[in-house]
């Protein structure tokens, strides 16, 4: 091995090794920690539970890093740019239209499958706005920023005008739930998440070149229009299966990425996304068992990682502020 | 071989270069010099493939810009900035390797390290190989960018003000290393430069450019004419000879 590839011990591939250790720790701790006499019923349930976690931790974990090479900064994640106001919007609006129970009677899947495209379309529109190639990612991040603006909005005036009781269904849907996961979504999820983190993965050397920004990228032969295009459509894709899952969370990716940037010591992206992904799932998986074995608290497990990620925003900006 | 044929630029309709012509010398260190907003640096970035021009073309051995691949173009020449931010930090030795990118795509081999090494030596920066890029004071953090550059292992190296944010000392010593790329490396080389002595006692040709045209193309000799210099600057500027090489005395006019 060269020494450039050498460095301080322990190396980022051991650090990834002892992350991963730890998620199977966690997770076997999770499945079969005080199972009861119904094993397996609860180990099914759990199993489908914890599937749900893994799967947002890899999707919110990929996208976000993604998102921030391609958008040069540390601090924006895809949903602080609009992503969730779009997706309360798209519920806003199904049940505006149909109304609550019409909404509650439409097929979870189906629900599900008209967000991700409605999600994409828009995305794709905005792209094509925002991205015809000179144009810069700074804007498409701003324009984000007023897109969400509308969204928000126009939802909560949608919110004003719908009567109470359907208001009511519109919130239960909108909250992030980690507790009610459909198992038929879930094999659809990991398919499409498999296939996008792999391509992701898959870039991952170019992702550490595109790291050094647009002209440095265009002058070592990256095609960065192009490229990054392709990656905003993977990172689409990737936030609005998180989202059907289980609703918006703005703030974990920031957390997880951050974090996987310290633990790792390095900036290449073959280190970067798996222990992204693997910070992601001990945070999800860890908070969930606090939440439900130890506190007893059968609250939701989003306020949790809300409540610490937003203190954690604005600790990086006072700090970015500062500098 | 760099021919610029009919180049045309706008910004917001505004514009900037003004079908240009060129054929740039085969060999040695060509200066682009002129006035601010004369269209210097937007010439360049056309040059380097960064931005593309509204009307015309760029031949790079006989080859339109246009046809290269974003590698092959990477392989053939390499653009060196002013001020780099990049978004991560980045130790010394990493960033020099990003500079054999377009040979390793992201798997270097024994000749890539190799090469590293090699470049790091040349460039007396293996002493801070494992410091941050962010912690190096400016002319350290030249000397990396010009062994990345030099990494990346191209004939044709183009560069934007290499001797902005330089002490008299680093101005000349760099100018000196670019004429040691061109007689030992037989590099190509192209620079945009303010300051027209240094392009007088450095370049073996020089370009004017002035409001989007080309001024003058020639020897430094030829430029260094006070006629000549005050239709490009606007301004008088005496010209004299010292140990042979005609320099403008034009602080005091």
């Amino acid at each position: 091995m060269h020494a450039a590839e050498a460095g301080t011990f322990p190396g980022p591939g051991h650090r990834l090794l002892l992350a991963w250790l730890a998620v199977a720790g966690a997770c076997s701790l999770f499945l079969f920690h005080d199972t009861g006499p119904a094993l397996d019923f609860v180990l099914r349930f759990r199993g489908n539970k914890l599937w749900a976690l893994v799967l947002v931790a890899a999707a919110v974990a990929s996208a976000t890093l993604v998102f921030q090479t391609i958008s040069h900064n540390r601090i924006l994640t895809p949903e602080i740019v609009g992503f969730d106001a779009l997706y309360i919007f798209l519920q806003t609006l199904l049940v505006f239209c149909l109304g609550g129970t019409g909404f509650s009677l439409i097929a979870p899947e189906l629900k599900w499958l008209m967000e991700v495209i409605l999600m994409l379309g828009v995305v794709l529109f905005l792209g094509r706005v925002f991205l015809t190639g000179r144009t810069s990612l700074h804007l498409l991040v701003l324009g984000g920023i007023i897109v969400g603006i509308f969204f928000r909005s126009a939802s909560s005036l949608m919110q004003r005008l719908i009567n109470p009781s359907d208001f009511v269904v519109l919130q239960d849907s909108y909250f992030a739930s980690f507790n009610q996961v459909n198992s038929e979504l879930l094999a659809v999820s990991t398919v499409i998440v498999l296939l996008a983190t792999g391509c992701i993965f898959l870039l991952r050397n170019e992702l550490d070149v595109l790291l050094l920004g647009r002209e440095t990228s265009l002058g070592l032969g990256i095609r960065h229009a192009t490229r990054t295009r392709q990656l905003l459509l993977l990172v689409t894709v990737l936030i609005s299966i998180s989202t059907a899952l289980v609703g918006p969370i703005t703030f974990l990716g920031l957390i997880v990425v951050h974090l996987a940037y310290r633990v790792t010591g390095s900036h290449a992206h073959r280190y970067v996304i798996p222990m992204a992904i693997a910070i992601g799932i001990l945070f999800l998986v860890g908070g969930q068992a606090l939440l439900e074995r130890v506190f007893n608290l059968e609250t939701q497990l989003s306020f949790i990682v809300e409540f610490i990620g937003g203190i954690f925003f604005i600790w990086l900006l006072l700090r970015g502020s500062r500098r | 071989m760099i021919v610029v044929e009919q180049v045309t630029r706008h910004y917001d309709r505004e514009p900037v270069l003004h079908a240009v012509e060129l054929r740039l010398a085969a060999a040695g260190l060509t200066a682009i010099i002129g006035p601010n907003g004369a269209g210097k640096s937007t010439l360049l970035s056309l040059i380097a493939g960064l931005d593309q021009p509204d009307g015309g073309q760029i031949f790079l051995d006989g080859r339109p810009l246009a046809a290269y691949t974003r590698r092959e173009l990477a392989t053939s020449l390499t653009m060196l900035r002013q001020r780099q931010a990049f978004n991560a930090r980045l130790r010394v030795r990493e960033l020099v390797l990003f500079g054999r990118y377009p040979h390793h795509q992201g798997r270097p081999g024994a000749a890539d390290y190799a090469k590293l090494d090699e470049v790091m030596t040349y460039m007396h920066v293996t002493e801070v190989a494992d410091r941050f890029f962010d912690q190096l004071s400016g002319g350290q953090q030249q000397r990396v960018l010009i062994a990345m550059a030099l990494a990346q292992d191209t004939p044709y190296l183009l560069l934007d003000e290499p001797l902005n944010n330089l002490d008299i000392p680093n101005a000349v010593a760099m100018m000196k290393l670019l004429r040691r790329f061109v007689e030992d490396l037989g590099k190509r080389i192209v620079i945009v430069i303010h300051d027209v002595n240094f392009a007088s006692c450095y370049s073996d040709e020089v370009i004017a450019l002035k409001d989007g045209r080309v001024a003058f193309q020639g020897n430094p000799a030829d430029l260094m004419v006070p006629k000549m210099l005050e239709s490009i600057y606007g301004m008088p500027m005496p010209v004299q000879v010292i140990d042979d090489k005609p320099v403008s005395f034009y602080y005091l006019s």
